[in-house]
């Protein structure tokens, strides 16, 4: 068993490989399965199938149907169940297909995953690692592109993590399922496919800390998951008129990086947080407040949020509309700077 | 059998059983009964701010309870299972506490007691039960999980996928529904459509059984034949004790605003305690000194858990922050700082 607890494919020295987000998951998940015995692959259509969208591919074959296996469709006793395994000692990675089916599991995460650790004082820890595919951009059905992560960073209990690219994915997917907490791991599913030199590194950074994408000087963009792409590409277009922008990665939903967020906007004096969800009671208003309450005396500026509007999820031809654009991402910047 | 219709005889036998089974049987209902006695006088002086009554229910409970085995098998109750806690071995005040409101799960160590936390989302622990056994299930072990819940909980979506799970997954663990007629004010036939909830069993492809809920020795009989179908790789079973709630759902209730007291008259004549004390010194198991001891023994065991709950101290106002996480954050921290200037005086 020792070899098998050893962290043999990542006691190696980091090295770069070209992979994709899902990819790269699938090779935490690897990681995961190899070192620690009580790790449990579950949900619906991860074995066989290898997930829909291919994350769990050939982790079936390789780990056997007992560390790896489908569940039937029930997101509720999907999460149900990773509570009683937890109890029993394993260490549970449910899936849960996409975002807009965890609502039918949100009791299970929110009144028994999140609390029970405190419901026993401390007896039932629930180290899971609820995956699940996350926010919108691939003009997916009705419920295939949702951003619930102001519901479960409300929760307490819960932590909550979006990566923004296949390097991110791995280390924080191993970050988060070593974590004895639970932890909702949402994976932006318009980034699976972007493939890009990846430096596999165990992670170094505590949970909790945000990362600076592209330092800059004139305005902080704040994002997560897929919207973090999206600011890059808007600080490039802007860095041709000469704004030069910081792209911050906030990565944890919860616990947010106030220190790393405040120091950021400190020195860039002004702040746009960008995200999927819709406007209000969404996570910017949180950034916002934390930026007002820790940089009010240097900012130049009213916090700007670029989110999605207060309206349902829309159909294909009007996502593109309904998520934060370039145009209007730099608008805000504009608002921001001619404050 | 439309439950209904399984109200049980006048008198039950406990010639199949064991002398020292039934005494075992008769001792932690008689304490549970008497436990139950002081709860109630707690409530009324303002000691507990609500209790849920176990009266009428303890053949159900201690029957079943006793039926497992406390060093290798697992309990997830729901919020009405005082008698199954006590006879499975439970640190009383501990259980006792959450009726104080001293902490919402109860203070007892739920992994040390095999029993999980008191959990009032009706039907929330049951799938739990059922991922509880398959980790048993994967790891090769023998334990087998028992879920309670109740005939307002089989209404869940839950009770419902766990039961699918557990078929799928020839998973350990026995659901076990003490059908007590009433869900707070709805009576079973606007609450469980076709009339049984054992019957639902065969849909799941697992056994059902439905067992005279007020019969002691009939429900661990049954149960311990669950027990160990489950245990040698028989998969799961749905066990349905139909009893009744005699007293109200709790003791903020008024069931005069819906429901006929006759019937509550007509099972408490049936009293789980009365029957099982009939049957035996019919069966030459017990004598009258035997109750008169086991009586005060049960009396004097109530008093001195009431006298622990009742002095058991407050929890300290930082435990609030104790428990969330694991790990906590810097967030966390910085609001337990804010508690203990602003609120710890």
């Amino acid at each position: 068993m020792t070899e098998l607890i050893e962290r043999a494919d990542t006691a190696v020295e980091p090295r770069t490989v070209e992979l994709s987000m899902q990819q790269a998951i699938n090779r935490a998940l690897r990681v995961l399965l190899s070192e620690d015995p009580n790790v449990l692959v579950f949900g619906e259509d991860v074995g066989a199938l290898g997930g829909v969208f291919r994350v769990t591919d050939g982790l079936q074959k390789e780990f056997g149907d007992q560390r790896v296996f489908d569940t039937p469709l029930a997101e509720s006793a999907i999460m149900g169940m990773a509570v009683g395994l937890a109890m029993n000692g394993w260490r549970p990675v449910p899936e849960l297909q996409f975002d807009g089916f965890a609502y039918p599991a949100v009791d299970q995460i929110v009144n028994q995953v999140a609390r029970m650790n405190y419901r026993t004082r401390g007896a039932a820890p629930m180290p899971i690692t609820l995956r699940l595919p996350s926010f919108g951009g691939i003009q997916a059905p009705e419920h295939h592109g949702e951003s619930l992560e102001a519901l479960f960073a409300h929760t307490p209990g819960l932590k909550v993590v979006a990566p923004s690219d296949p390097g991110e994915a791995y280390s924080l997917l191993l970050q988060s399922v070593r974590s004895d907490d639970p932890v909702v791991f949402m994976e932006p599913k318009a980034r699976y496919w972007d493939r890009r030199p990846v430096q596999l590194s165990e992670p170094t950074d505590p949970i909790g800390t945000s990362r600076i994408v592209r330092p800059g000087r004139h305005a902080t963009l704040v994002a997560w998951g897929a919207m973090v792409h999206k600011c890059v590409q808007v600080a490039e277009l802007a860095a041709e008129d000469g704004v030069d922008l910081e792209v911050l990665d906030l990565r944890w939903l919860k616990p947010i990086d106030t220190a790393g967020l405040a120091a950021s906007v400190s020195r860039t004096k002004r702040a746009v947080v960008v995200h999927e969800a819709p406007l209000t009671a969404g996570l910017g208003a949180e950034v916002a407040t934390l930026v007002t309450e820790n940089c009010f005396r240097e900012l130049a500026a009213p916090v700007q949020r670029v989110t999605g509007f207060d309206v349902p999820y829309p159909a294909g031809p009007l996502e593109p509309q309904y998520l934060p654009t370039i145009d209007r991402v730099l608008l805000a910047v504009q608002r921001t700077l001619e404050y | 059998m439309p439950p209904q219709e399984s109200t049980g005889q006048g008198a039950i036998t406990v010639e199949h059983l064991t002398p020292e089974l039934t005494r075992g049987l008769y001792r932690d209902m008689r304490t549970a009964r008497d436990l139950d006695t002081e709860a109630i006088a707690l409530q009324r002086q303002g000691v507990f701010p609500a209790y849920v009554s176990v009266r009428g229910q303890e053949a159900a409970q201690v029957g079943s309870a006793s039926a497992l085995d406390p060093t290798r098998d697992f309990v997830f109750p729901t919020y009405r299972e005082m008698a199954a806690a006590l006879a499975y071995g439970v640190e009383m005040v501990g259980y006792m506490a959450t009726h104080r409101a001293l902490w919402h799960g109860g203070l007892y160590d739920v992994m040390e007691s095999r029993f999980g936390a008191i959990n009032a989302v009706v039907g929330g622990p049951v799938p739990h039960a059922v991922g509880w056994a398959l980790g048993e299930r994967l790891r090769g072990d023998d334990g087998v999980a028992m879920a309670y819940f109740g005939d307002g909980a089989s209404s869940e979506g839950d009770v419902h996928e766990a039961m699918n799970f557990a078929g799928v997954f020839t998973a350990p663990v026995i659901f076990f529904c003490q059908n007590n007629q009433w869900a707070l004010s709805v009576p079973n036939e606007r609450q469980v459509a076709g009339g049984s909830i054992a019957a639902r069993a065969e849909g799941y492809g697992m056994t059902g059984v439905l067992v005279d809920g007020n019969d002691a020795g009939a429900v661990h009989t049954v149960t311990a034949e669950a027990v160990e179908r489950a245990r040698n790789g028989g998969g799961p079973t749905v066990i349905e004790a139909l009893t009744y709630r005699v007293e109200p759902h709790s003791t903020s209730d008024d069931p005069g605003r819906y429901r006929d007291e006759s019937d509550a008259d007509r099972w408490r004549r049936r009293d789980p305690i009365d029957l099982l004390r009939a049957a035996m010194l019919e069966a030459g198991h017990a004598d009258e000194e035997f109750f008169a001891d086991v009586d005060a023994e049960a009396a004097r065991r109530a008093e001195e858990i009431r006298d622990g709950v009742a002095a058991a101290p407050e929890p300290d106002g930082s435990e609030l922050f104790t428990h969330v996480f694991r790990e906590t954050t810097d967030e966390l921290t910085r609001q337990h700082r804010t508690w203990q200037e602003e609120v710890e005086l």
